[in-house]
């Protein structure tokens, strides 16, 4: 498609797309933010548990609370090892009474679908890696609703943030679509059969709905920053399998009350201990951007923690990043220092999400 | 993209002017993408061939500009600090530093724009 490809976890993926079909990173997240931009996200993985003990199956492996979710909605969730650190992260959908379907990320597909697999061999529940039968295409931004609107029958204006619903898209029957996704936008997520050509028509079709919107595609680049800006947490950067959920910040959907799970009594013990690191945003105020990996410094140029995630940020217009700190270096307004090609560069602690979508816009 | 053939190439996707003016490929703004930051060294630095003189940043990439030639800094373009995004416009025009070349034999070693642009279309070949 004249994208720049990028070998990402053994799949070819588009970085960004040129000037001649989409516009570069700073276009394709300015698109999202104001209007809408369409992802190829078929890496993502998808992870079915079906039967009668599939509730119970879900609740043990994953942190959030399952039981809560009605038939057609979604949660953001997390599998974790018995350390509390992070085997992933997850959306659980329960598409129907017994029938729960996980979406899980490119990079750690297999190790996750063995994990699954592994930990729930007690109960009665059919496990699939379903990851290679759809086609993902998300369509985010405000105008998302609007576009696929016109090309399917469902009543769109009825699904809430983070419910499901299924329907004709391009002629074929009963797909499945979601109001989630991974820009920190509106939006949603479709999943179709993955065979080349229609996965293609649905891809062009979704396009041409677009052009009255100026729909861009969009690549990984720009789905980067756009998560960044709604620190939305990345795997292998800001989540890993030696970062705990409270580290992470993630305790929102971490339900300590629900039936017992894997990771559980170590989180208990953990939240007593109170955590060493925690995660947060940083703004530069000199010049600079901080990137993956950057050393961050105390205003004494002490090594006090690291960047995660780092980039310059195209809808704030300002550098960037998430960070690990001792939790007395964490108060908002705190000055530390990231380290920059050897030069320690003035950054301040900020509130997150550094974006945050309109309401009701 | 025909390359301006009043100047040398490297395989590093660096230009430079017989009077010393340095700058980046139309190939590397293409491949960097959005650039968003140039770091220069100041004037009276001393550059070496093949050595970084400094850094071009993109939303999603930081990447080493290597000297092309070796020599002292005498002017630097400032224009770059504030509006970076020139790169992406006309990487050929606009230039990062202006070097008083110390040994102009160095530059018989660089590539023609006729050898760059086949150095960079094998490259994207592969």
């Amino acid at each position: 498609m004249g994208a720049k490809m990028v070998e990402f976890n053994g799949w070819d993926m588009p970085v960004e797309y040129p000037a001649s079909i989409g516009a570069g990173i700073v276009k394709e997240h300015m698109a999202v933010r104001t209007g809408v931009g369409i992802f190829d996200v078929s890496h993502m993985g998808d992870i079915r548990l079906a039967g009668h003990d599939a509730l119970a199956a879900v609740q043990h492996i994953s942190m959030n609370d399952a039981s809560r979710l009605a038939i057609g909605q979604a949660q953001y969730s997390a599998l974790l090892y018995p350390q509390g650190t992070f085997v992933d992260d997850v959306i659980v959908h329960r598409l129907g009474h017994d029938d729960y379907l996980l979406v899980i990320n490119a990079g750690t597909r297999e190790k996750d679908f063995g994990w699954v697999h592994e930990n729930t061999r007690q109960f009665d529940c059919k496990v699939e890696h379903l990851s290679d039968d759809f086609t993902q295409i998300a369509i985010q931004g405000p105008k998302g609703v609007n576009l696929l609107q016109k090309l399917t029958d469902a009543d769109l204006g009825a699904v809430k943030f983070y419910w499901l619903t299924r329907g004709t898209i391009c002629g074929l029957k009963n797909i499945l679509m979601g109001r989630t996704g991974y820009t920190a936008e509106d939006g949603f997520e479709i999943y179709i059969p993955p065979d080349e050509a229609t996965s293609a028509r649905v891809w062009y079709a979704v396009l041409e709905a677009g052009k009255e919107f100026g729909v861009v595609p969009c690549g990984l680049g720009a789905r980067n920053t756009l998560r960044l800006e709604g620190k939305l947490s990345l795997y292998g950067h800001e989540i890993t399998d030696t970062i705990n959920v409270w580290e992470a910040g993630l305790d929102r959907w971490c339900k300590m009350e629900k039936p017992d799970f894997i990771g559980r009594a170590a989180l208990e013990k953990a939240r007593g201990e109170g955590v060493k690191r925690t995660l947060v945003g940083l703004e530069m105020v000199e010049r600079g951007i901080a990137r993956d990996g950057y050393k961050v410094l105390d205003q004494g140029g002490r090594e006090i923690g690291y960047v995660t995630s780092g980039s310059p940020a195209p809808f704030l217009k300002k550098n960037i990043a998430l960070a690990y700190v001792p939790p007395e270096q964490a108060e908002i307004g705190n000055t530390v220092q990231v380290e920059i090609r050897g030069q320690a560069v003035k950054a301040k602690v900020v509130p997150t999400p550094f974006y945050k979508r309109p309401k009701n816009a | 993209m025909s390359y301006p053939t009043d100047r040398k190439y490297t395989k590093e996707h660096e230009w430079i002017t017989a009077d010393g003016k340095i700058g980046i490929t139309h190939h590397a703004q293409d491949s960097l993408g959005d650039i968003v930051f140039v770091e220069l060294p100041k004037v009276g630095a001393d550059v070496s061939q093949g050595k970084a003189l400094g850094t071009v940043e993109s939303v999603k990439a930081v990447s080493d500009i290597y000297a092309p030639a070796s020599g002292t800094v005498t002017e630097v373009n400032g224009e770059l600090n504030t509006a970076p995004e020139k790169v992406n416009k006309d990487a050929h025009g606009a230039w990062m530093v202006k070097i008083a070349i110390k040994n102009p034999a160095e530059l018989n070693g660089l590539l023609s724009a006729a050898d760059y642009e086949k150095f960079v279309s094998e490259e994207a070949g592969h």
